[in-house]
């Protein structure tokens, strides 16, 4: 079906997830091009979160399938989706508060010492690359030692950000990665997914800012209660429609 | 970022509680985490005023030969506090640990089999907590709770009730003995305390330990595998039990199979009182070894003194929950 030169990044068929009597994903299918940036938009309760989730193994999806570089994929974890070179802003961040940045940041990546078995962590290796990988993003944090705990919203964002970025080989994503930002870091969030596409780097982003989207994506895809009602080429849709595609004042592909 | 540059968040919805109270949640937590040793400094200095008989190269190097097995069990409980847990079945697997080696031995099997023998024994309990909490996703405080009461009946059943006398002089020289004035038992709590705190905080396992307790959706997230995790912090308590079993016997010179519902409260206390949050994600092996030292303390104190027994749970009582307090400051 798929060839291997044009086989998508990854490819959901048929999604379905449901919480007790909530239908969060009511047959969804996304294509999620390879080397492009994706991005989905949709109200709040659209099944955003939960599509993200499904995608990288915290949730498994009650039916459909997913594909990744055109292979079908078992996500029964998270682990299973790293080992794709995925990794992920969830919407909750998902830092521990009293480690320091530079762990959130190694966390589950930890550099250990060349000692088989006892993983005995390299902490000075930890902490200045740590530093070094914040600076190159342009993130402000008073000390890589300090604990999350006493990041601002928005510095939480960034780490959070710059965990995913770093450690992310073939997809990113990221769940309303600007949320909490201001506009300077919110300039940068979005140069950074530039500069990942430039690299090759496949991004699917969330977001409720559709001037965001329009700016930085190639692709959108409007979710509507469950459903991915529109696949659009950016320059085949502007910010009214995207609207109305949000709402259903537009009623889309299907 | 800009926010930021300033070192200190400004008002931000996610971070009100980071940001006028700063100042004082510094003080309140410093002091919170000195709160053990300076506690123990004040008492010893009380019972030193009380009494000459306190503070004296033989009374001090007993009384920490007394905490050591607290010690030991309280570093066991610090590793179900990490991930956010409680065991509660210590005090059956203490008495559990201490009786397989009792049988054992007493079935004419070596010391070197009695002791693994309540290692294991000790391991075996934590693992099966941490199979019924890690994988089963059950409750902690009843999985603990039920495993306390089968635990209790199990040791019963294997001794009838009965203490078995272990008379060993490998196990009487561990609890009298020492290198020069370095008692046996101090260095097994000591190497306990470091391996701990090496464990916790310059291995990889030990990152993990705290990300799942402090996090545990965010830890899943980046592909920790949160119930392999919590299972090894139940098997690292029980494993300490087990531990602790093998002192316990060697200090009695045998082993009662009774439950040690002492214990079990001393080792909650002790890492309480050592500023560990119940609430997971925090350790302080320093806090907890001080917090077991302390509780000891008081209880030789107090005997020294010739203050009735029936005073002292009072006391540790009353000395928990002025850690609780202090606790509820600094949050
Ligand atoms: N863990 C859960 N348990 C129960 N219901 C859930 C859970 N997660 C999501 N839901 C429900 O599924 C639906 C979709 O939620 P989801 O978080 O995916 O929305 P979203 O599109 O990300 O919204 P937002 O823009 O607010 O982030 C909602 O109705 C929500 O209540
Ligand atoms: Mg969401």
């Amino acid at each position: 079906m798929t060839t291997t030169t044009t086989a998508p990044m990854l490819e959901a068929r048929h999604l379905v997830k449901t919480f007790n009597a909530v239908r969060a994903l009511d047959d969804l299918s996304i294509t999620i091009a390879a080397g492009e940036v994706t991005a989905i938009v949709g109200d709040n309760g659209a099944g955003k979160s939960t599509l993200v989730r499904c995608l990288t193994g915290v949730h498994s999806p009650d039916d459909g399938e997913i594909l990744f570089k055109g292979e079908p994929a078992k996500l029964s974890s998270p682990e299973d989706a790293r080992s794709f070179g995925v990794e992920t802003v969830y919407q909750e961040l998902g830092l521990v508060e009293d480690l320091t940045v530079w762990q959130n940041l190694y966390l589950n990546r930890e550099l250990t010492k060349p000692i088989p078995l006892l993983g005995i962590l390299d902490r000075k290796g930890m902490i200045d690359k740590s530093s070094e990988i914040l600076e190159r993003l342009d993130v402000n944090v008073p000390s890589v030692r300090t604990t999350v705990r006493r990041m601002s919203g928005g510095q939480r964002q960034s780490i959070a950000i710059a965990r995913a970025v770093t450690w992310g080989e073939s997809l990113v994503i990221m769940d309303e990665p600007t949320a909490a930002l201001g506009v300077r870091e919110t300039a940068a969030v979005e140069r950074l997914i530039h500069s990942l596409r430039d690299q090759g780097v496949t991004v699917l982003l969330i977001s409720h800012d559709l001037d965001q989207v329009m700016r930085v994506s190639d692709t959108v895809v409007a979710l509507r209660r469950g459903r991915a009602v529109a696949h659009r080429a950016v320059g085949d849709v502007n910010g009214d429609q995207l609207v109305g595609l949000i709402t259903g004042t537009i009623s889309g592909d299907d | 970022m800009s926010r930021a540059s300033t070192g200190r968040p400004a008002a931000d919805p996610d971070s009100t509680d980071d940001g006028g109270k700063q100042s004082r949640r510094i003080d309140a937590s410093m002091l919170a985490e000195l709160a053990a040793p300076l506690a123990l400094v004040l008492v010893w200095l009380a019972f030193f005023i009380a009494t000459p008989d306190f503070l004296t190269t033989d009374n001090i190097s007993d009384l920490l030969v007394a905490s050591s097995i607290l010690v030991v069990l309280a570093l066991g409980q610090q590793f179900a506090v990490v991930v956010a847990g409680i065991d509660l079945s210590v005090g059956a697997n203490l008495p559990w640990a201490a009786a397989l080696l009792g049988y054992t031995v007493s079935h004419g099997h070596s010391m070197a089999i009695g002791v693994a023998a309540a290692l294991l024994g000790g391991l075996l309990v934590g693992l099966v907590n941490g199979f019924l909490i890690g994988y089963l996703g059950m409750v902690d405080f009843i999985v603990t709770l039920g495993t306390l009461s089968v635990v209790s009946g199990i040791t019963l059943l294997l001794t009838q009730g009965n203490t078995v006398a272990v008379s060993s002089n490998f196990l009487q020289s561990i609890a009298l003995d020492g290198a020069g004035p370095v008692r046996w038992f101090w260095l097994i709590a000591l190497v306990g305390a470091l391996g701990t705190a090496f464990l916790l905080f310059r291995m990889r396992i030990g990152t993990h330990l705290l990300a799942v307790g402090g996090n545990a959706e965010g830890a899943r997230g980046t592909g920790i595998p949160a119930r392999r995790v919590r299972m090894y912090a139940y098997a690292g308590s029980g494993l300490l039990c087990g531990l602790a079993g093998v002192m316990l016997v060697a200090r009695n010179g045998g082993a009662d199979p009774s439950l040690q519902t002492n214990y079990l409260l001393s080792s909650i206390a002790a890492v309480v009182l050592g500023g560990s949050s119940l609430f997971g994600g925090k350790a302080s092996v320093l806090g907890s070894v001080t917090g077991a030292v302390l509780l000891t303390s008081l209880v030789n104190g107090f005997t020294i003194l010739g203050i009735s027994q029936y005073y002292q749970p009072i006391a540790v009582g009353a000395v928990v929950l002025m850690s609780a307090l202090l606790a509820r400051v600094r949050e």
